[in-house]
């Protein structure tokens, strides 16, 4: 059984962001860099799934991005995968989710991978398209957000989260593609040895020149801070002070605190 | 200009965030045009062309056949935009007309800016905005950015019955949502502990701060996923949505999901290291500290008055 996973790293979003020069982007200088939140559940549960079926399945973790993404496919395979493929493209940001879809779909169009994990978005940009639309390009049934995965010979069983806390149970055969909601899983953290052990895994490097064949369908225009509008007050400095403060304004402004 | 909007039906209703889509349509001041996958009961109420498929033959959950359905009416109309709302619906459907149809795709819209559609990114810090490359687009809007307030009227019904009923996909049925242990909604004060506040044993100090202000504990999405505060108390759009007095918000960012759940409270205050936290904009209130230096304090005081 072969496995596909895909992430994607993004920036802390406890980061400041701010337009970069070209104005269709954000800086990228300072800002700190990790797997994108819902694709460590994609790992998780690839790993999970080959832990089930006795070590059977290989698990390649796909990432296509500068060389900064390296960090984040050493991570998954101290989590567990087998190999990391790395699609070389220092603009990865500026494509968009058709782009790297197709890119995706390319690389995975001859390799007869039995099952697609992705996340369900991506925490900057979150177009929740790149999983589905590999899906359709490559002609794979698929099952978005999920918070249960269950894999039995052939047969992927997913629950997946609707509005208001109802799930929708559904079924497909393999071959199929996933995309991960938050909290299917408890994402492990890699441990020292099976860190120690992935540095000896297979790491490959593809330009993308290699697999980008498609054009843009959409672009940015503009990048830009939205306009504040919160007017409310900011409370900053010794903590004795401000919950004095905060109390007085609650004692004003509120019945709740007398 | 001519929209599709495809409306979203679920438990044998039609969900009311359909009408969210006529909302876009008319924001576009564009003709507007719905499909729906459901019954003839629960047709939307406006005076507008509905392509009406049997919910009985395509069931209420399966993109393969949907999608079928949808590409059917985007021939038979012929619009400039094919519309969802960003949900479990349509997130999941979009993609899959938008590659059949190899057009391009605007995510989660929460604006029309110069004719350009406004998207967030960064957990709402950055916005851009989006124009598709090609003649055609889908959009997905999110859910409650447009709000509806045309007067109901009788839809034109239009049968749609694709032939081919086969797909990859079996829908083995809903799961209610879990038992809530803890009524949120009557809460008139809560206080919510966010991933800011970092483990499961820093949890009892934002307890103490709701029981001093005599409130209830409620959380972020990831602090109950991380098994730290059980789901009954989940704020939020697959939580509980509150309007208490009073609500508190400790470590937590301010994401869309989050806001949709409590952002309706008479009085908000967030206690936040991160200036620029998105919680800020619904803040009338924002205590730049760090959660487990201020909350002890701040409820020592309280449980002195
Ligand atoms: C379909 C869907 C449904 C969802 N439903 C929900 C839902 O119902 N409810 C929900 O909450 N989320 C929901 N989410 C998740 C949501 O998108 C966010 O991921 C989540 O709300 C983030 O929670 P948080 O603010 O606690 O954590 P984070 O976003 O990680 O924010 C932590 C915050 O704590 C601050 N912080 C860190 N350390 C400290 C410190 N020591 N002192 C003070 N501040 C500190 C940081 O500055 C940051 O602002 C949903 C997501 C999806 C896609
Ligand atoms: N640059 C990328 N490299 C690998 N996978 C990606 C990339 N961008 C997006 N993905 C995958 O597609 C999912 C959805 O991303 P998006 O459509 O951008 O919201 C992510 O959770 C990843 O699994």
């Amino acid at each position: 059984m072969k496995v596909l996973v895909c992430i994607k790293q993004v920036p802390d979003m406890e980061s400041r962001f701010k337009p970069n020069g070209g104005g269709v982007w954000y800086d990228e200088a300072d800002l700190a860099y990790r797997i994108n939140e819902y694709d460590e559940y994609a790992v998780e549960q690839a790993v999970q799934l080959k832990e089930q079926l006795g070590d059977a399945p290989d698990v390649t973790v796909l990432s296509i991005g500068p060389d900064r993404v390296g960090e984040a496919l050493k991570k998954s395979l101290a989590m567990g995968c087998d190999r990391a493929v790395h699609i070389q493209d220092p603009a990865a940001a500026l494509k968009d989710p058709w782009q790297i879809a197709s890119i995706i779909a390319n690389f995975a169009a001859d390799k007869g991978f039995d099952l697609i994990f992705t996340g369900l978005q991506s925490q900057d940009r979150g177009s929740a398209q790149v999983g589905v639309t590999v899906a359709e390009i490559l002609g794979l049934p698929c099952a978005t957000t999920l918070v249960g995965f269950a894999y039995d010979n052939g047969t992927v069983t997913a629950r997946r989260e609707l509005e208001g806390g109802i799930k929708g149970v559904v079924k497909m055969k393999t071959p199929a593609v996933v995309t991960c909601q938050l909290g299917l899983n408890t994402p492990r953290y890699p441990t020292l040895p099976n860190i120690m052990k992935s540095k000896k895994k297979e790491f490959l490097v593809f330009p993308v020149a290699d697999l980008l064949k498609e054009q843009e369908l959409t672009a940015t225009d503009a990048l830009y801070h939205p306009a504040k509008k919160g007017g409310g007050i900011v409370l900053e400095g010794d903590v004795n002070d401000m919950a004095d403060k905060l109390i007085g304004i609650l004692k004003e402004k509120t019945a709740v605190v007398r | 200009m001519k929209t599709l909007l495809v409306c979203e039906y679920r438990e044998g209703k039609l969900l009311d965030s359909s009408y969210e889509l006529l909302a876009f349509a008319e924001k576009l001041s564009a003709d507007k045009a719905l499909v729906l996958i459901g019954s003839e009961a629960e047709a939307p109420r406006v005076a507008a062309k509905v392509y009406l498929a049997d919910v009985g033959k395509y069931g209420e959950y399966n993109p393969d056949l949907h999608k079928k359905i949808v590409l059917e009416a985007v021939q038979r109309e012929n619009p400039d935009y094919i519309v969802f709302v960003h949900s479990s619906y349509g997130w999941d459907l979009a993609p899959r007309v938008a590659a059949a149809l190899k057009v391009g795709q605007v995510s989660e819209i929460v604006g029309i800016n110069d004719g350009k559609f406004e998207v967030t990114l960064c957990n709402a810090k950055l916005r851009r905005t989006v124009v598709p490359r090609t003649p055609r687009a889908v959009l997905t809007i999110q859910a409650g950015a447009f709000s509806y307030a045309g007067t109901p009227g009788t839809p034109q019904l239009e049968g749609l019955d694709p032939a081919d009923a086969a797909s990859a996909l079996e829908f083995v049925g809903y799961e209610p949502a879990e038992k809530k242990e803890i009524d949120l909604t009557r809460a008139e004060i809560i206080v919510s502990a966010g991933r800011g506040v970092g483990k499961k044993d820093n949890i009892p100090v934002i307890a103490a701060l709701a029981k001093a202000l005599g409130g209830e504990l409620g959380a972020s999405r990831p602090v109950v996923d991380a098994g730290w505060v059980e789901h009954s108390h989940q704020v939020g759009t697959t939580g509980q949505t509150v309007s208490p007095k009073l609500y508190v918000a400790c470590g937590i960012s301010g994401a869309i999901q989050h806001l949709a759940g409590m952002k309706k409270s008479d009085f908000i205050v967030a206690i936040n290291k991160d200036k620029d936290a998105p919680i800020g904009e619904v803040a009338d209130v924002l205590v730049v500290a760090d959660v487990l230096q201020f909350v002890p304090v701040l409820t020592e005081k309280v449980s002195r008055q």
